[in-house]
């Protein structure tokens, strides 16, 4: 089985007033893992539905391939989704949950049943099938969801929220386990979550949606290292950068009488200064004071106040200053991002 | 048998002097039933299946017993079956798909509702006479089965309310039609619903004595309800007839709780566990 490619063009859906996609395009490459991230009520589901077909599209185009396929009904798309709810149908057994796809399909029952145990095994619910969904766990209700999903050998595979139901131990062992799956199939496959770590350990490319529309669509590392405007740069990232809008003179970025100092190739006029809490130290020359110092095991995060805004900085375990101590804010000069008055990032 | 705190023996009394009226109707039935003669509640005279010799032959120019018990089984067989059918498909529509008119047409069976099946009778009677379906089986089922269905619908429609959009989006990624989906999907989740409203249909058409009254004349085609009060029209009414003939008419209802009590007590008692 390979996957296919998957082209989203000017994609859009509106529900009577309500703009769930304003216009989306995309071009997921065949076997890639993308997710979609962003905020609640921002569009992921409803992106995800279209493709599957539930979703009519108010405009634009769907290609799996080269085949245009927003008209066809979800049976003739060849596409497996696992939903946030599992949607496992209570009153069949496992067994017959994930033979489901493949019994419509008319396929011969000796054959369901060697594929359903396949797909069983390597999912390690074999000795879950004539049990009913209600007589198994979440994990084992979510792998049986993900049976269901690729049981019928499908070219695309849509996950909404597929461990988000799940207890935080158990989730980051079945991302790793999904994402193994995923390589080992080959199958070109969307992911919907809100939790950035998530998309980030999992996908090779990140999607990142605000309200309707898509806002960056980049590997991990770029989308954390280089984010496109000021959404994607307080998104990404925990704890989040840190963003001060104030106006840049040459050589310096001036928030109201304070003056930074910037390296060259930043903008000029209104516009935003950013620098990540693990880029800043206390060891600068930018004077400010301490107003909160919390412990979060591995380091301390002390938040400090300068001029009229709050910039959070990441130190070692040793330094935990009092608050109300004066300290001088620095921040490494390589790591520092820029962004116009829009909000759209300037320079490399 | 583990003995009862008092307050709820208490309760027990209760529960027991509110249903003594009903209890000592029923045991004048049994007793009536069997003995020729009683006074109050208490027989005089002998024990004896003499009031039970409309099973074996016909009494009074009337047809055999087994004729309309025959039509009723079919009766309320057929009805239940229709109202099942026919509203859960209605209250499938009218929870799952949008269309125009939805709202309206809800309120006005609603509406319908509100008629007593008596305030309608003439108009109904003139309608099957026109339709040709006057005094036969096939019209009072068809009148019976439509003054069901408002009800039917709104249970219905309650209990696919409560199923999950997302399931249903999972059945059409696995690659249902709309019709398997509602077939092989839709309706086993609402089982409790076709269970209880299939009983009360079964049961509201086993008791139904008015419609089988005024819309069925000829005696081949009575109900075992119209049966039943023929007895009771006559100058001289022989009690022990009517009280025999009145168990004979609940046996079949008997019958279907001790065989189906196992489920409906399951319905009532907060629903079939998935
Ligand atoms: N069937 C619908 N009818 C009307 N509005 C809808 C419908 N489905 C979604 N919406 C609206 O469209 C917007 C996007 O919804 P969507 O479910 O795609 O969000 P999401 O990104 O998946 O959010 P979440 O993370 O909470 O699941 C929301 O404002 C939502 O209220
Ligand atoms: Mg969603």
């Amino acid at each position: 089985m390979k996957g296919i490619r998957v082209r989203l063009k000017g994609l859009a859906k509106h529900f009577g007033r309500v703009v769930a996609l304003r216009t989306l395009d995309l071009d997921v490459r065949a076997g890639e893992m993308v997710a979609f991230l962003g905020p609640s009520g921002c569009g992921k589901t409803t992106t995800l539905l279209m493709i599957a077909g539930i979703y009519q599209p108010t405009a634009g185009e769907i290609y799996f391939g080269e085949r245009r396929v927003e008209h066809l009904h979800p049976r003739d798309r060849d596409v497996g989704m696992v939903f946030q709810s599992y949607a496992l149908y209570p009153h069949l057994t496992i067994f017959d949950n994930i033979a489901f796809p493949l019994t419509l399909k008319k396929i011969a029952p000796a054959e369901v049943a060697r594929r359903v145990r396949q797909i069983a095994d390597l999912l390690g619910i074999a000795h879950t099938l004539d049990r009913r969904p209600g007589q198994v766990s979440g994990g084992q209700q979510q792998r049986a969801a993900l049976a269901r999903a690729l049981v019928k050998e499908p070219q695309v595979l849509l996950l909404d929220e597929p461990l988000s139901n799940l207890d935080a131990q158990i989730r980051v062992q079945a991302r790793g386990e999904i994402r193994r799956l995923q390589q080992e199939i080959g199958v070109t496959s969307i992911l919907v979550t809100h939790d950035q770590s998530e998309a980030l350990a999992m996908a090779d490319r990140v999607a990142v949606f605000s309200t309707g529309e898509l806002q960056q669509f980049a590997p991990p590392d770029e989308l954390y290292r280089r984010p496109a405007n000021t959404f994607v740069a307080r998104f990404v990232g925990y704890p989040p950068m840190n963003l001060l809008e104030g106006r840049y003179e040459p050589g310096a970025f001036v928030l109201d009488d304070l003056r930074i100092p910037v390296p060259p190739g930043h903008p000029a006029g209104r516009g935003w200064l950013g620098f990540r809490p693990e880029d800043a130290t206390l060891d600068g020359d930018v004077p400010g004071r301490v107003t909160v110092a919390e412990a979060l095991g591995r380091e301390n995060l002390v938040t400090l106040r300068i001029g009229p805004a709050e910039v959070k900085v990441l130190v070692p375990q040793g330094r935990r200053p009092a608050p109300g101590t004066p300290a001088r804010l620095g921040y490494r000069r390589e790591h520092v991002h820029f962004f116009d008055a829009s909000g759209r990032r300037v320079g490399a | 048998m583990p003995l009862l705190p008092p307050r709820w023996r208490l309760l027990l009394v209760a529960i027991a002097a509110l249903s003594l009226p009903i209890l000592s109707g029923l045991a004048w039935l049994l007793l009536t039933g069997w003995f020729d003669q009683v006074h109050g509640l208490v027989p005089t005279g002998r024990l004896g299946p003499d009031n039970w010799r409309f099973l074996w032959e016909a009494v009074g120019g009337r047809p055999s017993v087994w004729i309309p018990l025959r039509n009723s089984l079919i009766f309320s067989g057929v009805v239940a079956t229709v109202v099942v059918l026919a509203s859960s498909m209605a209250a499938y529509a009218i929870s799952r798909l949008s269309f125009p008119g939805r709202a309206a047409y809800l309120g006005l069976v609603l509406v319908l509702h509100a008629f007593p099946a008596v305030s309608l009778i003439i108009a109904i009677f003139f309608i099957l006479r026109r339709l040709g379906l006057f005094d036969t089986l096939t019209g009072v089922i068809l009148v019976k089965a439509s003054l069901e269905l408002p009800l039917g619908i709104w249970l219905m429609k309650g209990f696919f309310d409560y199923l999950s959009w997302e399931m249903e989006m999972a059945a059409l990624v696995d690659g249902v039609s709309r019709w398997t989906l509602f077939w092989r999907i839709a309706l086993p989740m609402v089982r409790p619903g076709l269970l209880a409203l299939g009983t009360f249909a079964l049961l509201s058409a086993w008791g139904e004595f008015i419609l089988p009254f005024t819309l069925i004349v000829s005696n081949q085609n009575w109900l075992m309800s119209a049966y039943l009060q023929t007895f009771l029209g006559e100058a001289f009414t022989d009690f022990g007839m009517v009280a025999a003939v009145g168990l004979f008419y609940a046996v079949p209802v008997i019958v279907l709780f001790l065989l189906g009590q196992r489920y409906l007590l399951n319905i009532y008692g907060g629903g079939v566990k998935g």
